[in-house]
Parts: C-alpha cells; sequence; structure tokens
C-alpha cells in the first residue's frame, strides 16, 4: 500500500472518504429537521393527530441520522490538524474564526435542544417543545451557512492579507471574507440540494406504502407533501445551479473547461459535449456526443461567442477532467430526472391520480435515494474541479498535508474505512427497517399520554419510553 | 487586557467544561460493565442520553477554538499525538452511535453495550494521554512537528491516561449517586469512592512526575516565588480530597459530584502553573501560536454574545431532565 501510495494521496483518500460519508447525514438532517418543524407545526395549528403521528414517525428517524452526522462531523473538525497541518496554520487566522463561529452560534443550538426535541415532549409545555424543534431545524441551516463560508472561501479567496510568516491573515473587513464570491451561490445550492435529498426520501417512503395499501392516510399525506417539493423546489434548483455555474467560470474558468470536458479553445461557438471520454494524455475527448454552439449558448448566452478551453491552462494546473466531467453529469442527469418526476406528479394531481397511479410510485420509491447520489456528485465537481489548489491559486494540496509518515495515514483511513462502513452501515439498516413498518395511529416515540404537559419532577422520561418503542418496548404502544 | 491571554483562558474554559461534562458521560461508559444488564443500565444511559451531545460539543469548542485562536499549536499538537487523535475519534463514534442504536436492535443489544464502554474507554485513555504528551513536550522545528510518530508513547503518558480514566469513572460515578435511588445509588457510591481513591493517588503520582519531567517544572514547583503561587494548588487538593471520601462515605446526593468537580478544577489549575505561558511546552508560547489581533477581535466578540446564551439553555435543559432517574416510572 505504502508503495502505491505517499501520505499526501492517503491524506487526500481520507479527507474525501470521511467529508463524504459525513456529508450524507447533513443533507439528509437539515431536510428532516425542517420538514419535522412542518409536520409539528400543522399538529399544533389544526389539532389532527395525523401530523404528530408522523412527526413521532420521522423523529425516531431523524435520531438516529442525526447522531450519525454528529460522530462523523466530530472527525471532519480535527482532520484538519491532523492530516493538513500546513493548511491549518496558514489559513486558521481566517477560517478558524468562522469555525467557532459555527460552534457557538450552531452546534450549541442544535446539541443544547435536541436532548428536548427528542425525549421532552411531556416535560415542557407543547409551545417549547415546538420552539426546540424549530431551534434545531434553525440551527443546522446555521452549520450550513458557516461551514459553506469556509468552503467557499478555500474556493474564491477574498478579504485577506499575506503576513510575513507566510500566513494567510485577515484583512480589514469579515463581511469580505465570509461573503466572498462564490458563498450566496454555494448557500443556496447546496441547502436546496438537502430539501430535495430530504423530499425525495419522503416521498419514496409513502410511495412505498401506497404502493401496498393506497388508502393509508399516512402514506398519502407524505408523498403529496414530498412531491409538492418536488415540483417546485427542483426546477429552482437547476436555476441556482445554472447561476452557480456562471459564477465559476468567472471564478474558476479551469473547473467549469473540466466539467464541459473543453480541452480546445473555440473561437467560436462551442460545442456542448453531451458524453464522451475525457482524455487528459491526449487533451481529448474521444467519442464525443456533442450540440453544436450549445456551450457557448449556455455559459455565454450567445451562441457565437468564443470560449477558452484548457489548453489555456499549465498542464500543472489543470484538475483532473475525468472525474469532474463525469460527477457533474450524474448530478446534472439526477437533476433533471428528479424534474421530471416533480412534473409527473403534478400532472397526477391535475388529473386527480396522485394516489393510485403505481407506476408514478414505483418511480418515486426508484428515486429515493437519488438526492444522496446527486449530492455527493455535486461535491466531487466542486471539490476535484479545484484541485490542485486547496486556496485557489494559492496554496496547492500537496504544500498542504501534515509531514506524516504513510503507514500512520494508511492505518487511520482503512481504521476509518472499516468503522465507517461497519457502524453507519447499521445506522442506515436500522433507517431502513423503521420505514419498513408504515406510521400508523398512537405512533410511539414520546408515551401516548403525553397530551398535557406533565411536569413530575423526579420521573425522568427516559430514551427507553421515547425513541425506544417500537421492537423492546411493545408496551407503550 | 492582553488578548491572547484572554484567549488562553476561554480555550482552557472550553477544554475545562469538556472534560467535566463529557467526563461523566464516558466515566458511566467505562464503569458500564458493572451494570446489571436491563433496567440498572437502561438508567445509567438514560441519566445522560438527553444531555450528551450537548455536552460533547464543548470538545468541537476546544478543538474548533484552538484552530482559531492559536492555529500553530493546532498545527503541531494535532500531528505530533495523530494515533491518540484518531483513536479518540474512533472512540467516540462508537460511545455516540451506541446512545440510539441499543434502543433499536434488542438482539444486538450486548454488542452496542460493549461498543459504548469500550468507546468511552479507549477516548478517555487518548484523551489522557494526549494531554501527558503535551505535558512532556513536543519537538518542534520552524512551524511543524518534529518527532516521530511514537513519540507520544512513554510511562508517563500512560500514568496520565491511567489517571484521566479514573478521573472520569470518578465523575460517572458520582453523577449515578445523584442521579439514581435506591440499590442503583448504593451501587454507584460504591464504585464512585474506589475510583476516588484511585484518582487521588494517580493524581499524586503524575505530580511527583511532572516535577521530575523537566527541570523548568521542577524549578517552578520547588523554588521560591513561585513556589507560593503554586503551594496553594496541592493544599487545596489534599483537602478536597479528604472532603470528598467523607461525602461519599455518608447520605449524599449531589455533593460528591460538586467535590469531584472541584478536584479537576484544581488539577486544571495545576496544569497551569506547570506550563504557563507555554501552549506547546517547551517551545512555543501562546504569543507565538496566536492568531492576529483582527482573528482575536471577531472571535470575542461572537464568544461575547453566544457563550452567556449557551450557558443559559444548556443549564435550562439539564433542568427540564432534573431529578432522580425512575427505575421503571417512565411510562
Ligand atoms: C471546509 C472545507 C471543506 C468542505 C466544507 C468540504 N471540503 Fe472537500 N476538501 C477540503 C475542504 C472541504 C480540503 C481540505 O481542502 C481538501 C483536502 C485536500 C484538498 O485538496 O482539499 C478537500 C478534498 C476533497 C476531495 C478530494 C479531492 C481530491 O483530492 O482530488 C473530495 C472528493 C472532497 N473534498 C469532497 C467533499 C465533499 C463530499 C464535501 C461535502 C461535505 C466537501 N468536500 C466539503
Ligand atoms: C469539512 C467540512 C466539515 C466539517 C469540519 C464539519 C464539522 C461538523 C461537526 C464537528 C459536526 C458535529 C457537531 C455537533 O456536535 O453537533 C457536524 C455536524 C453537522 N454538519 Fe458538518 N462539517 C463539515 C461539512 C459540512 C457541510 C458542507 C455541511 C452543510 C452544508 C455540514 C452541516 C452539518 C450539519 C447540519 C450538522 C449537524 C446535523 C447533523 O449532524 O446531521 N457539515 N459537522
Ligand atoms: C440539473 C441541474 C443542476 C445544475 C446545472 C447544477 C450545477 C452545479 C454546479 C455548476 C456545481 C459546481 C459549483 C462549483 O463548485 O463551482 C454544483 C455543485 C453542487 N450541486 Fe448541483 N446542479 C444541478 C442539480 C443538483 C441537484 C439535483 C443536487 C442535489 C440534490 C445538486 C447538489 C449539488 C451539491 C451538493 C454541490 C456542491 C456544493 C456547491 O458547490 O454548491 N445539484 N452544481
Amino acid at each position: 500500500m505504502t508503495d502505491l501510495f505517499d501520505a499526501l494521496t492517503l491524506a487526500r483518500m481520507q479527507f474525501a472518504f470521511t467529508v463524504s460519508f459525513h456529508f450524507i447525514f447533513p443533507s439528509f438532517s437539515i431536510g428532516l429537521a425542517s420538514y419535522l418543524a412542518v409536520l409539528e407545526g400543522l399538529w399544533l395549528k389544526t389539532g389532527r393527530a395525523l401530523y404528530l403521528d408522523l412527526f413521532r414517525y420521522w423523529l425516531k428517524i431523524f435520531a438516529i441520522a442525526f447522531a450519525m452526522g454528529v460522530v462523523s462531523g466530530i472527525v471532519m473538525s480535527y482532520q484538519f490538524g491532523t492530516n493538513w497541518a500546513v493548511f491549518s496554520d496558514k489559513a486558521g487566522p481566517v477560517i478558524g474564526p468562522l469555525m467557532a463561529y459555527e460552534v457557538l452560534t450552531a452546534f450549541f443550538l442544535e446539541a443544547g435542544f435536541l436532548g428536548v426535541m427528542l425525549f421532552g415532549m411531556n416535560r415542557v409545555g407543547k409551545g417549547l417543545h415546538f420552539a426546540a424543534t424549530l431551534m434545531v431545524a434553525f440551527g443546522t441551516f446555521v452549520s450550513a451557512f458557516w461551514i459553506l463560508s469556509v468552503n467557499s472561501w478555500m474556493q474564491t479567496p477574498t478579504g485577506f492579507e499575506i503576513g510575513a510568516n507566510g500566513q494567510f491573515l485577515p484583512g480589514p473587513s469579515w463581511a469580505a471574507i465570509v461573503f466572498n464570491p462564490s458563498f450566496p451561490y454555494r448557500l443556496v445550492h447546496t441547502v436546496l440540494a438537502a430539501y430535495i435529498t430530504t423530499a425525495f426520501v419522503v416521498g419514496g417512503v409513502g410511495a412505498w406504502h401506497l404502493l401496498k395499501d393506497r388508502s393509508n392516510p399516512y402514506a398519502r399525506k407524505m408523498f403529496a407533501m414530498a412531491m409538492g417539493m418536488a415540483a417546485t423546489a427542483v426546477p429552482a434548483q437547476i436555476a441556482a445551479g445554472d447561476l452557480h455555474g456562471l459564477n465559476t467560470l468567472e471564478h474558476q474558468p479551469a473547473k467549469v473547461m473540466a466539467m464541459e470536458g473543453h480541452y480546445r479553445s473555440h473561437a467560436t461557438g462551442a460545442p456542448l459535449i453531451l458524453f464522451g471520454l475525457p482524455d487528459s494524455a491526449a487533451q481529448t475527448v474521444r467519442y464525443a456526443v456533442q450540440i453544436p454552439k450549445a456551450s457557448s449558448l449556455i455559459l455565454k448566452h450567445d451562441p457565437n461567442a468564443p470560449l477558452a478551453g484548457l489548453d489555456t491552462v499549465p498542464r500543472a494546473d489543470q484538475p483532473p477532467v475525468g472525474i469532474v466531467f463525469w460527477s457533474f453529469r450524474v448530478m446534472v442527469g439526477i437533476g433533471f430526472a428528479m424534474l421530471g418526476l416533480g412534473l409527473w406528479a403534478a400532472l397526477a394531481r391535475l388529473r386527480g391520480r396522485l394516489y393510485d397511479w403505481p407506476w408514478l410510485h414505483r418511480a418515486a420509491v426508484a428515486l429515493s435515494p437519488a438526492g444522496f447520489v446527486a449530492v455527493i456528485a455535486g461535491w466531487v465537481t466542486t471539490e476535484v474541479g479545484r484541485q490542485p489548489w486547496v486556496i485557489y491559486g494559492l496554496l496547492r494540496t500537496k504544500d498542504a498535508a501534515s509531514p506524516l509518515d504513510a503507514p500512520a495515514v494508511a492505518a487511520s483511513l482503512l481504521a476509518f474505512v472499516v468503522v465507517y462502513f461497519a457502524v453507519f452501515g447499521f445506522g442506515v439498516w436500522y433507517i431502513l427497517h423503521l420505514m419498513k413498518d408504515p406510521p400508523h395511529a398512537h405512533e410511539s416515540g414520546v408515551p401516548a399520554a403525553d397530551v398535557a404537559p406533565i411536569r413530575t419532577a423526579g420521573i425522568t422520561p427516559g430514551p427507553a419510553s421515547a425513541l425506544g418503542g417500537g421492537a423492546d418496548k411493545p408496551e407503550d404502544e | 487586557m492582553d488578548l491572547t491571554v484572554i484567549w488562553a483562558f476561554i480555550i482552557a474554559f472550553a477544554v475545562f467544561a469538556y472534560v467535566v461534562m463529557d467526563g461523566f458521560d464516558l466515566g458511566i461508559g467505562v464503569l458500564f460493565p458493572t451494570f446489571a444488564v436491563g433496567p440498572e443500565r437502561d438508567r445509567a444511559m438514560n441519566s445522560i442520553a438527553p444531555v450528551w451531545d450537548g455536552n460533547e460539543t464543548w470538545l468541537v469548542l476546544g478543538g474548533g477554538g484552538l484552530f482559531a485562536a492559536f492555529p500553530l499549536a493546532y498545527a503541531v499538537i494535532l500531528p505530533a499525538t495523530y494515533p491518540l487523535i484518531i483513536a479518540m475519534l474512533l472512540g467516540l463514534v462508537f460511545r455516540g452511535v451506541a446512545f440510539e442504536y441499543r434502543w433499536r436492535d434488542p438482539g444486538h443489544r450486548r454488542a452496542w453495550d460493549f461498543a459504548f464502554s469500550a468507546g468511552s474507554l479507549v477516548a478517555a485513555l487518548a484523551q489522557g494521554m494526549t494531554l501527558g504528551a503535551l505535558l512532556q513536550g513536543i519537538r518542534v522545528t520552524g512551524r511543524a512537528y518534529a518527532g516521530s510518530w511514537w513519540d507520544w508513547l512513554t510511562p508517563y503518558t500512560l500514568l496520565v491516561g491511567l489517571g484521566t480514566v479514573a478521573g472520569y469513572a470518578l465523575l460517572g460515578a458520582a453523577w449515578l449517586v445523584w442521579k439514581l435511588d435506591g440499590a442503583g445509588q448504593a451501587h454507584a457510591r460504591r464504585l464512585a469512592r474506589g475510583a476516588a481513591l484511585a484518582t487521588l493517588a494517580l493524581l499524586g503520582l503524575v505530580s511527583l512526575y511532572n516535577v521530575a519531567l523537566r527541570p523548568e517544572y521542577a524549578e517552578r514547583w520547588l523554588t521560591a516565588p513561585t513556589l507560593w503561587y503554586a503551594l496553594p494548588v496541592p493544599v487545596v487538593t489534599a483537602l478536597a480530597g479528604l472532603a470528598l471520601l467523607r461525602a461519599l462515605g455518608r447520605d449524599t446526593h449531589a455533593q460528591p459530584f460538586f467535590l469531584a468537580l472541584a478536584l479537576f478544577a484544581l488539577g486544571m489549575a495545576g496544569i497551569g502553573v506547570t506550563i504557563w505561558p507555554n501552549v506547546v511546552p517547551p517551545s512555543l508560547t501562546i504569543w507565538q501560536a496566536a492568531a492576529p489581533h483582527r482573528s482575536q477581535v471577531f472571535m470575542l466578540v461572537g464568544v461575547a454574545l453566544t457563550l452567556p446564551l449557551i450557558l443559559a439553555y444548556t443549564a435550562w435543559s439539564y433542568w427540564v431532565f432534573r431529578g432522580k432517574v425512575g427505575g421503571d416510572g417512565y411510562h
């Protein structure tokens, strides 16, 4: 292993592995926290038990996803120091404070109110409990805000000075650092992605239970809510992605060249390459299937506009084209497939067939994990596309790593792979197991007697009864 | 006052808050195998389930705060203690998911209980040994760690690691004395007494070893005038230790936990006396490792605005789950 990979490659693999795994959970929990807040709000407003049952059903799933998000996130916050010490030393003064703000304004908020959200329904009033749910949901958004600001600053650094010791130092304005050029686009695109990912999971579960019993009111409600989200958020996401791409063209043109597979510059009207096999050694895309002039039309809004290619970028500064080219197509392909499903569901609703069109439900089940694939593909596009830089144009990845021996990094990478697959594999299995049963009346989760606030000091409703309903404690039902 | 000094105290506070708060969670994990399968284990677990996530967040603040306020120290300490940090993180992965998984999967509950316990033990040991590795000194050249990847493994670091495990076990047992009643409480009290004796013995040993560790430490602890500032620490520690052992001999509830907290606060003060003003002994002072003024000011605003709120809602969530954990009273 150590002859094949040097410490740098191993550290990159380790970062990519741990962060990809980590991001799967936030992309679900950001959306699910908001969905739970909506469900609880609807319950408080309408008083319909249906919403409370749905809330409890998804709360159990949320608890598992959130725990996995937290433990994999702690790993991330130490990865910078363990594997990227030079980067930490150099960039710490600029991005460290943003991450500290994330802890102070987001992580404490989520964690502080999580206990009440999960276990506290019969200890505090309904209103306070709803407030706790809102705080958790808000916390997940604030967390995304800061961490995406950090990541965007690394993509499009602004507002800094370079110190005598080679450190990046903050300039006079923190706003110039936080609101760097790519940040607004990345924030909108990523948060929408989390909502869409969650909507497709919820919709898939609803569709699964509709296929078994199309009169199930819970399944109908979930499916209708999710498809409404799909029909509105996906078009917005495609528009946001388009704007994001134009922003990237401005600030990181080499990344867009890699996404498009443009090795060559075009004096007029660059074609849009739909598919093909990028070959970086020969600097060409083999077997390209292309639409004439379409790339210039999309990127410059003029079919005859000239477009520069990677031949204007030194070889040492080019990103790995193959990965970026394909991951981008995976994301966009899924985006359009999702759009298709959203439109189909809208049509079904118009025709009054939303709940009895089995092929629609089968398609929704098939697409239910698609959000996760799109999200990871999107991040791979973003991150691989900015190589060879960690801080774009300023600090190369190869100059950012810790002074570690390859065996140390190899051993820890192996440990992460084994532990993550085992531990998170079980977690995902538990979640699927919970999804297998449809929601039902008097869904366990919090004790059923919990209509009015009970405040009996001395009796703590533990998670055994609060969450462990189901299998081990049938007497809760 | 100098912002760098303020930041050193903020980081020290975050680390202290982490050590005592997650300390009792991890301590319960370490002691978990001694609890009977069934209600006794469930109650121990339930006494921390609503708060462990908040407790663990202080670790993110300690690490993230170090990254932000003393980036050079973060960039040196983490590579120097690489295997320990990785072991701690993996231990925390197992410990954290076990809270949820054990209720989901009665068939594997024993396995997740084991994961909870082993994860807690590994995390506690690794944290203590990291502290030991820091105290014994880290080799630095230029702006980077310059040692090998086994430098952290010495008899001294093992001793500090064991002391930390014992101390966490003490916190965990004392927490259970507070949160349980009946037979569970009696069991916790017995455990707390054993853990207290072990903690005090190891604390004494580590302190003696410390003085022998580096000449500058000996000078600080054994010669005037610093001796006079330092001396109250061991004296008060000894008194607190005696008070703790007495409290554990009587029918007390919350008292042992607070005395154990006092013991940790004194230990922290002792560490401060030993290494001040270094953040990475022997070569990096807090001023050498500090982030620039603008970063310090920006974050200080954030801390001043948010920390009081954080402390307030953390206290609220503890208050919501106050009182004894009922045996089977939670239906
Ligand atoms: C705060 C910063 C930050 C954030 C939010 C992310 N990344 Fe990143 N990523 C880095 C900071 C970074 C880095 C430290 O800068 C790395 C390590 C090496 C490198 O070049 O960039 C990196 C590398 C890196 C690589 C390897 C690229 C390569 O070496 O060719 C992948 C695949 C990802 N990341 C994927 C992700 C995913 C899926 C993320 C979603 C959460 C993500 N990154 C968020
Ligand atoms: C390398 C980058 C990242 C680091 C260092 C990081 C760090 C962390 C940490 C330490 C936690 C646990 C906090 C706790 O104790 O509650 C966490 C959870 C979380 N992270 Fe990340 N994270 C990264 C990437 C991201 C990204 C890109 C997003 C969102 C766009 C994100 C969103 C969240 C959210 C919402 C949570 C809390 C919810 C959950 O655990 O599922 N993170 N992260
Ligand atoms: C079909 C239309 C879509 C287009 C045109 C599009 C466009 C883009 C572009 C250009 C980037 C790279 C930005 C950069 O780094 O410079 C990106 C990244 C990303 N995409 Fe998409 N996207 C689309 C659909 C989706 C969908 C459906 C999802 C998920 C549900 C998604 C999730 C992401 C994520 C998580 C990232 C990385 C974060 C970021 O840089 O914003 N995208 N997208």
